[in-house]
């Protein structure tokens, strides 16, 4: 039987995998910045209208936050991917992941932004608009800079999330990260691809999860 | 001298909340230069009577015109007219990621489109005008309560406006920086800016009020020089009110 070392640490697999999982490290990087701003863009949009005074506009925001946070991401990827083709909608699998993902981050994004916004006392608005500034300027100038800072780390850790959620996108066969470590593994029958994936997560990650933790503290002392 | 038209014009004034009348019916008009104290226990509707005036609070009946224009008119611009209406708050509020200067800028730049340096130059002038030149890259956080105040002021003042209304300014200050507050308010007065101020400030307004508005029950009881309000009230119910500042 060989060694731990030779199994998980086994360098000369690692070294002829690492180009594949470099490009699918690529694949995972181009899928956050597809699905980042675009949660983040969407959860504006669903904080925003939640400001409205209508509950008809209100309710059916709720109804979308609550839904997609309940709704586990994997159950509703293989829907999209797996499910959908069964109602004649062929959609691949990288339009699946960009639909799946921005359907459940733009969801959490979007409860985060709001608490941020009610986080702002009403006189920031109310003195805003007072000097002429319109609705959207003062929501602009005003509110938001101060709603971002106040939830500043949920923005944070929220995002940290998204980078973990796409190695998901792995299960309908789009080629990031950890599928590409999968097939690696399954190639050299070496687990060692995989540990080189962990370490890949680690090292991108890692200095956003210090960040985070900055954040949280500055949070806490200025409280 | 002919007389000129009031600058705010008040008519048949109401405002509720879901049942409750918090206005009933207020008539007012606040000349050219004049200051006008309003003054009155807590829950008459003076702060709603002045938030009405610029329209953050949605007057439910009534007429209100500013400078000529009929601000409750649906084609009115309201963004247009606030910037010709200062508002200064009990609670300042300042932004507070913004400097001084940062704050007082915001509307210069947003609303009357001025070009950064000519901005600075009116915000420097402004927060000059409430003795805090020094004070202009500083962060509210980092100002005294009548400091932060002032900017506050200087921000209102800034858009050059026609009459400016004052929240309760000095009732959230610590009583040694209330001075300077009102110290600038006397100097606008002096300047001849029309002001209507809601305010307990007693002192300040036998000093300084062209005119004391009685308020009970969101109506006006009674109204007159600040020497007859104070010290000879005709309705019993401002007499009261009188009587509690006095010992206060």
């Amino acid at each position: 039987m060989p060694g731990f070392a030779e199994t998980f640490l086994n360098l000369a697999i690692m070294q002829a995998a690492l180009p594949y999982l470099l490009q699918g490290l690529w694949t995972t990087l181009l899928l956050v910045a597809l699905v980042v701003p675009l949660g983040i863009a969407g959860g504006l949009a669903v904080a925003l209208l939640y400001r409205s005074p209508r509950r008809r506009v209100r309710w059916p925001l709720i109804l979308y936050v609550d839904f997609f946070r309940a709704f586990p991401p994997l159950v509703l990827l293989i829907f999209l991917y797996a499910g959908l083709p069964f109602a004649g909608l062929e959609i691949g699998a990288f339009t699946a992941v960009a639909i799946g993902f921005f359907l459940n981050t733009s969801a959490y994004y979007g409860e985060v932004l709001r608490a941020g916004i009610e986080s702002v006392p009403r006189g920031q608005m109310e003195a805003a608009r007072s000097t002429g500034l319109s609705a959207g300027r003062a929501m602009a100038w005003v509110i938001l800079p101060q709603a971002v800072r106040n939830v500043l780390p949920d923005l944070v850790g929220n995002t940290l999330e998204v980078v973990k959620l796409t190695s998901l996108a792995s299960v309908v066969a789009l080629p990031e990260l950890l599928f590409a470590a999968r097939q690696a593994q399954s190639l050299t029958y070496n687990p060692s691809p995989i540990v080189l994936a962990a370490v890949i997560y680690f090292v991108l990650l890692w200095p956003f999860v210090r960040l985070l933790s900055r954040l949280e503290h500055r949070m806490l002392a200025a409280r | 001298m002919t007389r000129e038209p009031p600058v705010l014009s008040i008519r048949g004034l109401r405002k509720s909340f879901g049942a409750v009348e918090v206005l009933r019916g207020i008539d007012l008009d606040v000349q050219p230069r004049e200051l006008v104290f309003v003054i009155g226990p807590s829950g008459s509707g003076k702060s709603t009577l002045l938030r009405c005036c610029n329209r953050l609070e949605e007057p439910s009946n009534g007429s209100i015109h500013f400078d000529g224009t009929d601000i409750l008119s649906p084609r009115t611009d309201i963004n247009a007219v606030r910037r010709r209406i200062g508002m200064v708050f009990q609670n300042f509020n300042l932004y507070p990621h913004m400097t001084a200067a940062g704050n007082v800028m915001l509307a210069l730049r947003q609303v009357l489109k001025k070009d950064r340096r000519e901005a600075e130059a009116i915000a420097g002038e402004a927060l000059a005008r409430v003795g805090l030149a020094d004070k202009r890259g500083a962060y509210p956080n980092e100002l005294s309560g009548g400091q932060q105040q002032r900017v506050a002021i200087a921000r209102a003042l800034a858009l050059e406006p026609k009459a400016v209304l004052f929240d309760e300014p000095t009732s959230a200050l610590d009583p040694e920086l209330v001075g300077s507050v009102l110290q600038v308010m006397r100097d606008l007065r002096q300047a001849g800016m029309t002001m209507v101020v809601v305010s307990h400030e007693m002192g300040f307004a036998r000093a300084a009020a062209d005119r004391v508005v009685f308020m009970d029950q969101g109506e006006i009881v009674e109204q007159g020089p600040p020497d007859t309000v104070f010290g000879a009230p005709r309705h019993a119910r401002t007499r009261a009110f009188v009587e509690q500042i006095v010992r206060h």
